[in-house]
Parts: C-alpha cells; sequence; structure tokens
C-alpha cells in the first residue's frame, strides 16, 4: 500500500517501490533524522538516492544525524503559487548545512537540507520571526506528522545556540 | 581575434564541425496572450515563417525536432500539416537550455548522414494553457516520492527553485538589487524598439526595485512575461544554407545541457552561487576557437534578471563576482561594449524557452534585425543605430555572437555563431 496522507490539503504520495523515500519519511516520523551512510565512502548523502555519489556504491545504511545547523541560504516567498500556502505567505524556505559533515568531501559540498522555518511547535513561522531568520541563523530539525509513518521534516531557530549577530538577510524588508 | 581568455583545458571532441553548419531560415508567431489557438496551429505558423525566411519548401526540410514539458504537439502531425515527410524527429523533455542542445543533435543527425535540413520548433501556449509561472494546473499536481523534498515546502516554481543561488551570489559577492534591475532596464530599452515584443515600455531601476516582491529577491519586474507563441530554427550545412536568401549565421561551437556535479535541487555540491556556464564555458570557446572577448553580442537567458547576469558571469564576460557590475555599467545595453538580448528577451518580448533570443542573434549576424528603421529602395532596412525609444536596434558590425541557455542553476547551453565569411 502506498503511504499516503493530506498535508495542508495536498495530497502527498510514497510509492510501495520507493524504498529510500519510505525509509527516510518513516524516521521523522520517529523523530529521528537518519541519512544514508555509503559502505564504501563512509560519506552522508541527501536527498535520499539510490547510489553513493562518491563511489557508486549501492550499499548503505541508515545512521542517526544531529538535526542542526545554519542557513546556507533561503527562499521567501511572498506570492503564492501553490493553492495550498496561499494563506501562508509570507513563509520561508530554508536551505541548511547541516553541521555533520559540512565542508566534506570536498570545501563546498554540504548536506544542506531544506523545510520552512516553523516554531519551535511546528507551526509556519510568523513574519516577525522570519525577519530574524538569515544566512548563518543557527537552526534545528522539528516534525510535521503526515501520517502516524510519514513526517516532514522542517527547521526552527535553535534556541539554545549562540546566534550571530545580524544574520544576513535581502537588504529590502 | 584574441585567444587570451581560452582556457588550456580542452573537454572536447573533435572541432571539425565548426563553421560546417549554419541557422539557414527562423520564423515565429506574434508573442500575445490569448492566442485561441492549439499549439499544432502556432507551431505551424512559426514553422512554415521559417521556411518562407530559409525559402524553403516542404521537401526541402526531412527533420524535426521540438521540445516541451507535456505542453506541445508532436513533431509528425506539424509536418503532415506542411506536406513534410520526415526522415528523423524526436520530441524531448524540456524547456530553457533545449535550443542550443537541439541544434547540436540537429547537426549531429545530418553529419550522421540520417536527414539533410532540420526544422527545430516549440510551441507553447504559456500564459492560456500551461501557464510557464507554475500557478494553475501545475500547482495543484499531485506530490509523489522525491518531489515531496521539494514541492511539499512551497518550493516549486522556477523562481522559488533559483532563489538560494540568486540570494546566496548577494550575500557571497555584495551583489546588490540595483544591479541586478538593470538587466530588466537594459532589455526593456531593447523592446521598445522591437514591434513584436509584448511589453514595450522602457523601465526604471526605481521601478523594478519598487514592484512589489514574488519571492525574494525577485521582484515582479525581475520575472519573465508569460506568453503564448511558437518559435521555430531551421538547421542545415553551412553550403546549403549559403543558397538560400538570407546570410548564414554559421555556427562555431555548441554545448548542450552541460551539468554541475549532483544537479538536484537541494544544492548539495557548492558553491550555489556558482551555475552550470562554469563547466560549459571549458567545451563553448575551445570549440569555438573564440573567448568572450571576441563576442559582439550575447543572449544570455532572462527567465530571471538574476539568470542572465550568472550567466555571463560564469562564461568569463567578467571576473567571477563581478557580474552585478558588469549587467549595470553599460556593457549591455544597445550602444554599449555587448549588447545583451536585444529583442527584450523573456523579460520583455515573450517567453519561448531559448528560442527567441537565437532568433534575434541570426538577425543581428545577418545585419537585418526587425526594427522600426526606415526600409530602403533595395527592400533591406536602413539601421540608423539611434537607440532612442521607438528607433534602431541593430547592433553594429555584428560579427559574434553568444547564448547562454539556462535550464536551472545546475544546467546550461550555449552556442557561438558569426556571419559567413568565405
Amino acid at each position: 500500500m502506498p503511504i499516503q496522507g493530506d498535508y495542508m490539503g495536498m495530497t502527498l504520495t510514497i510509492e510501495d517501490l520507493d524504498g529510500e523515500n519510505r525509509d527516510f519519511f518513516r524516521h521523522c516520523a520517529n523523530r529521528d533524522f537518519r541519512l544514508q551512510r555509503g559502505k564504501q565512502s563512509g560519506l552522508l548523502r541527501y536527498p535520499p538516492t539510490t547510489a553513493c555519489p562518491w563511489t557508486t556504491d549501492r550499499e548503505s545504511e541508515w545512521v542517526s544525524v544531529e538535526g542542526k545547523g545554519a542557513v546556507h541560504s533561503y527562499v521567501e516567498v511572498h506570492h503564492p503559487i501553490q493553492p495550498a500556502f496561499r494563506d501562508k505567505v509570507p513563509y520561508m524556505i530554508i536551505l541548511a548545512d547541516l553541521d555533520t559533515q559540512k565542508g566534506q568531501p570536498s570545501e563546498h559540498e554540504a548536506i544542506r537540507v531544506a523545510g520552512n522555518l516553523m516554531t519551535q511547535d511546528g507551526e509556519f513561522a510568523p513574519p516577525e520571526m522570519i525577519k530574524r531568520v538569515g544566512i548563518g541563523t543557527r537552526v534545528k530539525l522539528v516534525y510535521v506528522d503526515v501520517t502516524d509513518e510519514f513526517a516532514l521534516p522542517h527547521w526552527a531557530i535553535d534556541q539554545d545556540a549562540e546566534q550571530p549577530e545580524n544574520p544576513w538577510r535581502y537588504p529590502q524588508e | 581575434m584574441s585567444l587570451s581568455s581560452v582556457s588550456d583545458h580542452d573537454a572536447s571532441s573533435a572541432k571539425f564541425l565548426r563553421g560546417k553548419y549554419a541557422i539557414c531560415g527562423v520564423g515565429e508567431t506574434s508573442y500575445r496572450r490569448g492566442s485561441e489557438e492549439s499549439t499544432r496551429s502556432l507551431a505551424t505558423w512559426a514553422i512554415s515563417n521559417a521556411m518562407q525566411d530559409a525559402g524553403m519548401q516542404s521537401d526541402d526540410i526531412d527533420g524535426m525536432l521540438s521540445y516541451s514539458g507535456n505542453d506541445s504537439t508532436f513533431s509528425p502531425w506539424v509536418a503532415g500539416d506542411l506536406g513534410i515527410r520526415l526522415n528523423f524527429y524526436m520530441d524531448v523533455h524540456g524547456g530553457g537550455s533545449s535550443i542550443e542542445a537541439l541544434i547540436g543533435i540537429a547537426m549531429g543527425v545530418i553529419e550522421a548522414g540520417m536527414c539533410k535540413t532540420v526544422a527545430i520548433f516549440r510551441a507553447m501556449n504559456g500564459y492560456s494553457a500551461v501557464r510557464i509561472g507554475g500557478t494553475g494546473a501545475r500547482s495543484a499536481a499531485p506530490i509523489t516520492g522525491d518531489q515531496i523534498h521539494h514541492r511539499a515546502y512551497g518550493w516549486q516554481s522556477a523562481g522559488q527553485m533559483f532563489a538560494p543561488t540568486f540570494l546566496r551570489h548577494m550575500y557571497d559577492y555584495g551583489t546588490t538589487p540595483e544591479q541586478v534591475a538593470a538587466v530588466k532596464v537594459a532589455h526593456s530599452k531593447h523592446a521598445s524598439n522591437n514591434p513584436k515584443a509584448f511589453y514595450k515600455k522602457r523601465n526604471t531601476v526605481e521601478e523594478v526595485v519598487n514592484s512589489r516582491i514574488i519571492c525574494k529577491p525577485l521582484h515582479l519586474l525581475d520575472c519573465c512575461v508569460e506568453t503564448d507563441n511558437a518559435t521555430c530554427i531551421i538547421v542545415s550545412r553551412v553550403e546549403r544554407a549559403r543558397d538560400c536568401p538570407n546570410p548564414p549565421a554559421v555556427i562555431q561551437s555548441v554545448v548542450g545541457r552541460c551539468c554541475k556535479p549532483r544537479i538536484d535541487m537541494h544544492y548539495q555540491h557548492g558553491p550555489i552561487s556558482t551555475v552550470a556556464g562554469h563547466y560549459a564555458k571549458e567545451i563553448l570557446w575551445p570549440n569555438a576557437g573564440l573567448g568572450p572577448e571576441d563576442v559582439d553580442l550575447t543572449g544570455s537567458y532572462d527567465a530571471f534578471t538574476f539568470t542572465t547576469m550568472l550567466q555571463l558571469e560564469d562564461y568569463g564576460f567578467c571576473k567571477k563576482g563581478d557580474g552585478g557590475d558588469y549587467v549595470s555599467n553599460g556593457t549591455i545595453e544597445l550602444g554599449g561594449r555587448r549588447p545583451n538580448n536585444t529583442s527584450g528577451g523573456h523579460l520583455c518580448e515573450g517567453y519561448t524557452h531559448g528560442m527567441n533570443m537565437v532568433i534575434e542573434n541570426t538577425r543581428q549576424l545577418r545585419g537585418e534585425v526587425d526594427d522600426s528603421c526606415p526600409i530602403g529602395p533595395d527592400g533591406k532596412r536602413q539601421h540608423t543605430h539611434d537607440y532612442r525609444e521607438g528607433g534602431c536596434r541593430q547592433v553594429k558590425n555584428a560579427e559574434v555572437s553568444a547564448n547562454l541557455g539556462w535550464a536551472m542553476p545546475g544546467t546550461g547551453s550555449a552556442m557561438v555563431m558569426a556571419k559567413d565569411h568565405r
């Protein structure tokens, strides 16, 4: 049976044959952020794929990764495209560098994980919160359930972390 | 000819097709909203206009290529409508960056003896049917598998997908909104001298940065126009093209859908402010035997103001990081050192997934751009090179052009063409 759930009025489906995504999102439902680690390379990768991009090795194992990092870049949407997001603008899409494996295996590589900017409780961040977040802001993963075996990872401001004084934001507010 | 800017790195195969193929015909429909025509109908108009431009009859064309995102018509139907019997056709999936790649494929299939002349078309109702901005049916489509990693986050349209690259360029290099807005200013200036352009109004930097934000850093006027249109380009051997009524635009080099490592939209392989042109230029310039300094005009894809800037920078028209200065110092305007998108491009003329920029450069190299200059007794336009509003848009002494096609930050195509000197 495909895993299927309604999320904000959007139907999200993970097919039976899509083993990598089933595993990834099931771990998220368990509040356990796991990534595939290539057997030969020992390197983590994201999003889920069927082979290691550094060795072509198809063998991997799912390992738990600390869901912390810093904003590498972002999108701040003011004009919604998808109907589900019409009443969410402005909303933010965060592309965050995980602390784990940053700068490996080469200087400019990192595991860059996407998600919306959410409150600690997994609600869409209000405009005042969006204005505090920019490149460099420390963030941590939070989760929103779609079904009991499928949750989406999102980002929230890491309240325990030391934050940069002026994270870089687009100059026009 | 200066070769100083050409890289030593040879990523190319044999260069013996340099100068052997040409664009011999170009044509299009009008650029409009509310075509009230099928893509099949639009395609037949564009192809027959290109055939007329090339002085060709139905039996002169025996190859056809097209590209689409499931929003167009199959080649054999259009060919049949025009009485063309095909020895070769292929309809491929793709948007921006397809045309330069397909021109390379056309050269390859002719070289392989599979056919002799190829008409390439793109027909789309990008405003009336499948909207290029991503609203409508596309935005409400079900979300499955790998798409969950972006579309579930409201990360779907082209502008939304590319924005992290654009913002990171501003962060890495100090690029400003005003610098990038100069791309729209330049292209709108060019469009005001193009009777075909959908938007003909000249814009100022202030108008661009004060237009409403779509998604940061994109204002409404940083984004291209959505239009309904079809466009066609005919490719043949240069000898055949020399028999056509218009001078051939001779192909010096093509690069097709060249990619960064790991092009998925999750930006795993940085720097994310560098785009595919960084790799494509290693094929483009050595194969052409030319470098950026030799180029008189460019067609750098303007899905957004930022895409034009990023590509000009990564193809080496300026130093890495100086793209903001390059596009705002007058270089890319008509009358400047190297005008870009002299038709107004996707920001102003119409949206064609790259076709109209190649069509424009073909006409520029002919010295026959369709502006408002008077037509002389010999039937040719008497270009004034007075670039004031409503005037000329012909580039003086246009000898070499470069087209830089964009699919996404991680994928691009390019082509160098030159005036025929046999």
